[in-house]
């Protein structure tokens, strides 16, 4: 049996997918508004600026750069042959375009993918159509970039 | 001071990095959302986690809004704020308008190789120059359209 279809591996999957949920609540990130006013820099001045976000992604980064240094002394991940990595390092078009669009998109909603699909528990309107034109737009983007021009080489082998 | 949560931000912001690191450290998988919701078609082998994942996470909101109500999440009766509406200067119907963002989120996370957990937590968390680089620009033009669409 594939390793990704082993009990402990899709355990972790929904433990993951759980807890990612329950942080994005509290966080309150699934409240679009609350995230426009954190990227509404022109309320600086007044005073009426939400730096909330800042402090989430603070707090997400300082928990998985530990966990990256505990990786680095690894192997592997405990239930998997390899940590699936992205090899690929250089800065091209397509991630500076693709980010851009992004951003876009994000400062449209104030929703980004997470949020997005968490808003499932709550069905907010409107919501169906945002998910469908973002499942859409990913589409488009795998049909207009192929992975392998993404830098989503497979690892070369072991020598 | 626009209702600035700075404690729900840290505990909230804590947990995803958990998930990710329990994703990482168990799996050796990225938490990015938009790679994990991106790579359902074509059916691949991973499409079984894939899916647990985003079921647990919708899951894992729906759990957490029943044992802490009202954590002030916007919206009425403890539900989360509605999404957005076009701002009315655009004369853009509501609809059209998140069609739209959804759109060029599914796209740009799609060619740029992701979104603001994947890039943004994962990819500075492992120091990945290629993820800050995507940060920097998602933000920055995020930042530039909230001010030029002024939707809040």
């Amino acid at each position: 049996m594939a390793i990704s279809l082993k009990l402990p591996y899709l355990a972790t999957a929904a433990l993951s997918g759980l807890l990612f949920g329950a942080g994005l609540y509290v966080s309150q990130m699934i409240n679009p508004l609350k995230v426009l006013r954190f990227l509404d820099f022109g309320s600086i001045p007044s005073g009426g600026w939400d730096p909330s976000l800042a402090f989430v992604m603070g707090g997400a980064l300082v928990v998985m750069f530990i966990a990256v240094r505990i990786g680095k002394r690894r192997n592997a991940p405990l239930f998997d042959k390899s940590f699936h990595e992205p090899a690929f390092t250089k800065i091209d078009r397509p991630l500076v375009i693709g980010a851009a669009l992004f951003g876009v998109g994000w400062g449209m909603s104030g929703i980004c993918p997470g949020p997005a699909i968490a808003l499932i528990a709550f069905l907010p309107n409107n919501l169906w159509i945002y998910l469908v034109a973002m499942f859409i737009g990913s589409y488009l983007g795998s049909v207009v970039m192929p992975s392998e021009s993404r830098g989503n080489v497979a690892p070369a082998p072991a020598e | 001071m626009d209702a600035f949560t700075p404690i729900p931000a840290l505990i909230g912001g804590g947990l995803i990095g958990l998930a990710s690191a329990l994703l990482w450290l168990g799996n050796g998988r990225i938490a990015g959302i938009s790679g994990i919701f991106g790579q359902l078609l074509p059916p691949a082998q991973t499409a079984v986690w894939r899916i647990t994942f985003l079921v647990a996470l919708v899951i894992g909101g729906l759990v957490t809004a029943y044992l802490v109500p009202g954590l002030g999440i916007g919206g009425p009766a403890g539900k989360p704020a509605a999404l957005v509406s076009a701002p009315a200067w655009t004369a853009i119907p509501t609809p059209v308008w998140l069609a739209v963002a959804g759109l060029l989120t599914g796209l740009g996370t799609k060619i740029g190789n992701g979104c603001t957990s994947g890039h943004g937590v994962c990819g500075l968390a492992r120091l990945s120059v290629r993820s800050l680089v995507a940060v920097a620009v998602f933000f920055g033009v995020a930042i530039v359209t909230v001010a030029v669409t002024r939707i809040v």
